[in-house]
């Protein structure tokens, strides 16, 4: 029988494998950060035990650092604390740091990729749900605990049960307009924010294929917003020329075997997955959440679903999260007041996204009552869009292009959306609180963020672009 | 590093009907500021649980905040634990005195923290799920780890539930993975050497 593509990867990382029991899974890289990591450091500690293989670790801080001045002391205590405790993790056990004020810190789902650590082939962990972004690469990556980044720590080793397979395939050309972010909302709205749970998802299909490195980058990303364990795309040449002389990638020699490696990673064609999704890419419209978690997403140009189809059990949930939200069962979405507009995350945060996002604003403007702060993913990202002007056309724009972190998507640092009001946001959780106590959060592409920049307004960019 | 052993537990139950109850619910991220396990109860549901964000406050109506309600057991609609892999939220749950949290359907990142931390995700039928949630608030459930069983002991009414036979081990004896994974230190560096 043949294996799929998680399966020939999963297989080559099995140290040993325990009876009735989980497999030990073998780790090439684990990246860091400042939340989930310092108590795997004092548990490690504690039992008086060395970091295992600390040249396999990269570590940044993101979720906690402030996007203005970060040149300055974070005036926050708290983050301050753990950015330090951070610091000192990783000088005490000789750890990698890409810290505030390194030319490479970003988040760390976009400085694994841009640096050349994430690689095909590879098991990268990473105490944050959204490393299933680097499965764009053809890497089996997931969210851990940190009790299993101290288990990481300890033995660079995971106790894992193997998760069923599925495989998504989309097929076909995109209408205009519609992005890799549209694409993973169109699945979610189909197979709901639990769809994929206890599920490895390989994305295949023409669709998939003819997506740029990023846009792969966004729909893996968003793998976990499905319950799946991971997502992970085949390799191919666009993954090669891609990763092709970056900081870490392999080079030389090592670059033709790597690929000789890389080439075969794909699933058999007489590979089984336990369930298979086809998709038609010209079904796909632009996208936007109307709810409380990803899977409540619909047509921009769509209706809100009416409760008076709903069973009795699912209105409950239904009605809670319309409450929350202000939004009326059956009504439009369009049109819908913004206040915050975020175009940022591990999910939207990278050159293209910023390119995009500057062709569509050029010599436009804001509305006069909406915010709009630009996050790129990295430092690496900014420095590029300072060098191709995109900070001027943002600038022009009203657009505020802040310095590299989580931001506004977690708000754990300043960047909060304040209660009752509506951020149309390019990341990847629409939960109640997340962007900030009692925000309202409307994910869209950012194509969608930016229109609604520019009419303050849940827009269709199609239309907007047709009036010019 | 033994954790506490889990067995039998008995105990009344605070019940949650909602489903899709995310990470962010259970703990916020502007909480998760801690550099230790410790003193994430207090901020549990904390953004249902208060009126303004202030402690001061308390909204009457969640469940937390009704005296009538308390245990060690939580109950909670399908696709719990779902979101951020934040292990906060198992250390809030456990802060907060609940030892085991009964769902028809966990996330998987939650269910491994909340493993890995001695509290017990008990994944029932849906229809068994609905029978707790119609029970009052001062019926006891019965969760046996060792014969795999829940049951409310007032309608005998009972479910047995699947738990992965090396994690129950683990539970029953408070052995914890990294004992084991170090104890195969030698396999990992074999495997280094001669990768499969």
């Amino acid at each position: 029988m043949g294996k799929t593509l998680f399966e020939k990867i999963w297989d080559q990382h099995i140290v040993k494998t325990i009876t009735d029991g989980p497999s030990v899974l073998y780790i090439d890289k684990h990246l860091i950060h400042e939340v989930t990591s310092p108590q795997a450091f004092a548990g490690i500690e504690k039992r008086g035990l060395q970091i295992f293989r600390p040249e396999q670790i990269v570590a940044t801080a993101d979720h906690n650092v402030p996007t203005l001045n970060q040149h300055l002391p974070i005036k926050e205590e708290l983050s301050r604390v753990q950015v330090d405790t951070l610091i000192a993790n990783c000088t005490n056990h000789n750890i990698s740091l890409y810290g505030l004020g390194h030319p490479y810190q970003g988040i760390v789902h976009v400085i694994g990729p841009e640096l050349g650590i994430t690689q095909p082939g590879m098991t990268i962990v990473c105490g944050d749900s959204h490393t299933s972004t680097h499965g764009a690469f053809g890497a089996i990556a997931f969210g851990i605990g940190t009790s299993e980044v101290e288990m990481v720590f300890a033995t660079q080793c995971l106790l894992q049960t193997k998760p069923k397979q599925m495989r998504i395939n989309v097929d076909g050309d995109l209408k205009p307009g519609v992005l890799s972010k549209d694409i993973v909302l169109y699945i979610l709205s189909k197979i709901s924010a639990s769809g994929a749970t206890g599920f490895a998802v390989e994305y295949a299909g023409s669709t998939i294929r003819n997506l740029s490195m990023e846009a792969r980058m966004t729909v893996c990303n968003m793998s976990i917003e499905m319950g799946a364990r991971c997502g992970l795309i085949a390799p191919d040449d666009t993954t090669f020329e891609y990763m092709h002389g970056k900081k870490f990638a392999p080079a030389g020699l090592d670059w033709v075997s790597a690929l000789q490696k890389w080439e075969t990673l794909y699933s058999d064609d007489n590979a089984v997955f336990d369930e298979e999704v086809n998709i038609d890419a010209a079904d796909i419209p632009t996208m936007i959440t109307y709810g409380t978690n990803p899977g409540m997403s619909m047509a921009i140009n769509g209706l809100v679903p009416s409760d008076t189809t709903m069973d009795e059990k699912d209105r409950a949930s239904f009605i809670k999260a319309m409450n929350y939200m202000g939004i009326k069962p059956g009504a439009a979405i369009k049109g819908q007041k913004i206040d915050y507009v975020f175009i940022g995350s591990c999910t939207n945060s990278r050159i293209e996204d910023l390119r995009l996002v500057a062709d569509f604003v050029r010599g436009r403007h804001k509305a006069d009552d909406v915010e709009v702060w630009v996050v790129p993913g990295s430092k690496q990202v900014e420095q590029q869009a300072i060098e191709e002007g995109i900070d001027k056309i943002f600038e022009a724009a009203g657009f505020q292009l802040r310095q590299p972190g989580c931001s506004a998507c977690l708000g754990m640092n300043e960047d909060k959306i304040p209660a009752g009001k509506y951020c149309i946001s390019t990341s990847n959780r629409n939960f109640e609180g997340r962007q900030g106590a009692g925000a309202r959060t409307l994910l869209a592409s950012p194509l969608s963020a930016a229109a609604a920049a520019l009419t303050g307004r849940v827009t269709d960019v199609s239309e907007l672009s047709n009036k010019n | 590093m033994s954790k506490n052993k889990i067995d039998i537990i008995q105990s009344t139950f605070v019940p949650l009907n909602i489903e899709n109850i995310d990470t962010d619910q259970i703990i916020p991220a502007r909480f998760l500021k801690g550099t230790t396990r410790d003193g994430f109860g207090k901020n549990l549901f904390r953004d249902w649980r208060y009126e303004d964000d202030d402690e001061l406050k308390p909204k009457a109506s969640f469940v937390l905040n009704v005296p009538s309600y308390h245990g060690k057991i939580l109950v909670a609609g399908a696709n719990f634990g779902c979101g951020s892999s934040r292990e906060h939220a198992a250390w809030a749950i456990l802060d907060a005195g609940f030892t085991a949290v009964v769902s028809s359907f966990f996330a998987d990142i939650f269910k491994n923290n909340a493993l890995n931390n001695g509290v017990l995700p008990v994944t029932v039928s849906e229809a068994f799920l609905q029978k707790i949630f119609m029970q009052n608030s001062n019926a006891l459930l019965t969760i046996s780890l060792e014969k795999q069983t829940l049951t409310i002991d007032g309608t005998g009414d009972s479910e047995s539930f699947y738990i992965n036979p090396y994690k129950k081990e683990c539970l029953l004896n408070g052995y914890d993975d990294i004992d084991y994974l170090l104890s195969i230190k030698e396999d990992i560096i074999n495997y280094e050497t001669h990768p499969a």
